[in-house]
């Protein structure tokens, strides 16, 4: 495997673990593999360990506030982003009995999406807010939607496939306008743009270790001092009762040490990724015909691009694609199984046309120029070869 | 990730029969763009009315693809009777195999082809095949009828809602429609199973182990051998479990294209005409 070139355009799917992390985290599966909940040295000593690695989580997301023992007790380890998300929905809920509405995008992630589709099923009124075509959050509608009745907010910060930034402070703000709670699904954001909750209204936030350089199976959920709590998980006494189970130690020691990379790598992912992101865009739409970025120009991750390319068929481009060793995503039907294009294009209103064959590629700090330049120079080969195969490419393509 | 075998791989990668036939005879696109898959067929005949040449464009994943070009690869040489006769398991037995989920891609060859000959003969639109016009539409994310439901459940022998949506897309989005195709699905079987079905194989089922063997060793023996023979190949019978016969291909059949082919249309159907029709033939 590591012999052959591979050129990884998909991180918003999941990144390597940086080495640096892997270091931080090996010992913990080997010789200190003690239980933080232990009342000898060797177990306990670890607790200490765990503490540090959350107080990096929230010098990453501005979590500020401690509690009289001076502990980051906004912080809760869990064991993935969506955990995290379903967390803090059904916590929301509780602690709101008498409201029963829940407002979510219609572009989230299934996380929160397929939830909402279910919280309807157990005869919660479910709002979804549209986006525009460019994916952008219609505000307006998000307003009318918001009152009174609403239990819970949850819009993501940042999108997975377009890669749109939203107003998340002034999401929060609206929220509690009404008195509602307002959650934040961040795993996309966190680690490639500033996200600090303390500047903003936020109540919950969730974030994923594996899409920034930790592993898998580590998240977090991020509650306001003070936001009335509802664990979804009930045993012992860990994450102060908030989130029963054994630590899963190394792993959070990964994530501390990943928070810690992530404050510096930020700057680069804004200036040379955001600059390799933009190379690539420019070098595949001026050499390609009909092909198109799609989601918000103005308000987007420095390190995704989602591309559209015209009368093709996503699937054919990354199997082509992965012949060079060339690993993206698409927003097509064919790659999930699923039948349909992704709902974040359907609800953008993206014609099929291009729906179809959009490829989504998501860069990290890892990646070179010398990459970047050959999937410029592959790119239009494989779409040109698969027009060849396409009864939709004539002399007159639709536009 | 799906997992493709090297044959679909290399009708994907290498596609056989690209583009369109100049003055075609019959001509005939399936599927649309908002479907996610298409498939444009287009073919001409030679003075004794075989599929002389026969080109195809499609837009689809991989499997559609290696569908398209595995079905001009089956077709060239055939009389348009012939043609006729092929179905989607004949496309899947060229390719080796598809999963499940892009099942649908064969049927949508299949289409395709009846389509052109439809327009061959009738002169018919060739923008649609009459599938997609009959009957009443049930799922309405795919536009796909109850006739279309119909003929492919019995095409196939699907029984459940989720084979039909594998071979033809109807109940893979909203899913509304699911109630509607079961029922659908109740009807075929329903009416079906006790008469043909399942007496005649009840009563294959009902003799001793030795005489079942001995039915298909004769059948095999004196109706499928002189037929392989003919072509220099041969089979074995290796063994049967229920509905299921084993068998060895051998001589030329070992290394033919075709085998796949060979082993459902020929050797299988042989079976299922005179014993009953739920037999499924496997080569080991």
């Amino acid at each position: 495997m590591s012999s052959e070139k591979l050129i990884y355009l998909d991180n918003n799917a999941t990144t390597a673990v940086a080495p640096e992390v892997f270091e931080a985290m090996r010992p913990y599966l080997c010789e200190k593999y003690g239980n933080p909940g232990s009342i000898h040295t060797f177990g306990g000593s670890v607790m200490a360990e765990i503490e540090t690695a959350r107080a990096r989580i929230a010098a990453l997301i501005g979590a500020t506030r401690r509690d009289i023992r001076d502990k980051f007790t906004e912080v809760i380890f869990t064991s993935c982003g969506t955990e995290s998300d379903n967390t803090a929905v059904f916590s929301a809920l509780r602690a709101c009995p008498k409201r029963k509405k829940v407002v979510i995008s219609a572009v989230e992630h299934p996380a929160i999406l397929t939830l909402g589709k279910e919280l309807e099923k157990r005869g919660y009124p479910v709002s979804y807010v549209p986006v525009d075509s460019k994916g952008r959050l219609d505000m307006e509608r998000y307003e009318e939607m918001v009152d009174s009745e609403t239990a819970v907010v949850s819009i993501m910060w940042a999108n997975n496939e377009t890669g749109n930034i939203y107003p998340i402070e002034k999401c929060a703000e609206i929220a509690h306008r009404y008195g509602a709670l307002f959650h934040t699904d961040a795993v996309q954001a966190v680690g490639k743009i500033p996200c600090n909750v303390s500047d903003s209204e936020i109540d919950m936030l969730s974030l994923s270790g594996h899409k920034l350089h930790a592993p898998k199976g580590i998240g977090v959920l991020y509650v306001r001092r003070g936001v009335r709590f509802y664990p979804a998980q009930i045993g012992g006494h860990q994450e102060r009762g908030r989130r029963a189970g054994t630590e899963n130690v190394a792993s959070i020691i990964a994530l501390g040490k990943a928070a810690e990379l992530a404050m510096k790598s930020i700057q680069d992912e804004n200036t040379r990724v955001k600059a390799l992101r933009d190379k690539l865009e420019q070098g595949i739409c001026g050499s390609i015909p009909k092909a198109m970025v799609l989601g918000d120009p103005e308000n987007r991750l420095p390190n995704t691009s989602l591309i559209g390319f015209e009368a093709v068929e996503g699937e054919s481009i990354l199997m082509m694609m992965d012949r060079l060793g060339i690993c993206a995503s698409s927003g097509s039907a064919c790659t999930t199984g699923s039948l349909e294009p992704s709902h974040v294009l359907r609800a953008m209103g993206v014609p099929y046309t291009v729906a179809h064959g959009a490829i989504r590629f998501s860069l990290s700090t890892y990646n070179t120029e010398e990459e970047i330049n050959f999937v410029i120079k592959e790119m239009p080969g494989i779409i040109a070869w698969l027009r060849k195969l396409s009864p939709f490419w004539k002399e007159t393509p639709v536009s | 990730m799906w997992d493709y075998n090297d044959k679909v791989m290399d009708h994907f990668l290498h596609p056989r029969n690209v583009g369109e036939v100049e003055n075609p005879d019959g001509v005939a696109q399936v599927g649309n763009m908002s479907c996610g898959d298409a498939l444009k067929l287009s073919f001409k005949l030679d003075k004794d009315g075989r599929i002389a040449e026969v080109k195809f464009q499609t837009f689809g994943c991989a499997s559609a693809i290696a569908s398209s070009s595995a079905l001009t690869e089956l077709v060239k040489g055939m009389t348009l009777e012939e043609a006729e006769k092929v179905t989607n398991r004949d496309i899947v037995a060229v390719l080796g195999d598809l999963p499940e989920a892009k099942l649908h891609c064969s049927v949508m060859g299949m289409e395709a082809l009846q389509a052109a000959i439809a327009n061959y003969r009738g002169g018919k639109n060739p923008e649609g095949h009459e599938y997609d016009h009959e009957g009443r539409i049930v799922c309405k994310c795919f536009n796909v009828t109850d006739t279309k439901i119909r003929n492919i459940a019995l095409d196939n022998n699907l029984h459940t809602v989720e084979e039909i949506t594998d071979y033809c897309k109807a109940g893979g989005a909203c899913g509304s429609c699911h109630g509607e195709i079961q029922d659908i699905l109740d009807g075929i079987w329903k009416e079906k199973k006790p008469e043909t079905h399942s007496s005649k194989r009840a009563e294959f089922m009902s003799l001793p182990l030795i005489q079942r063997v001995l039915k298909v060793q004769e059948l095999i023996d004196n109706e499928i051998k002189p037929m392989l023979e003919q072509d220099g190949g041969g089979i074995e019978l290796v063994d049967m479990k229920d509905n299921v016969v084993y068998v060895k291909l051998t001589g030329h059949c070992v290394a033919c294209p075709s085998a796949g082919v060979t082993l459902k249309r020929g050797v299988e159907a042989v079976l299922r005409d005179c014993l009953f029709p739920e037999i499924v033939v496997e080569s080991v």
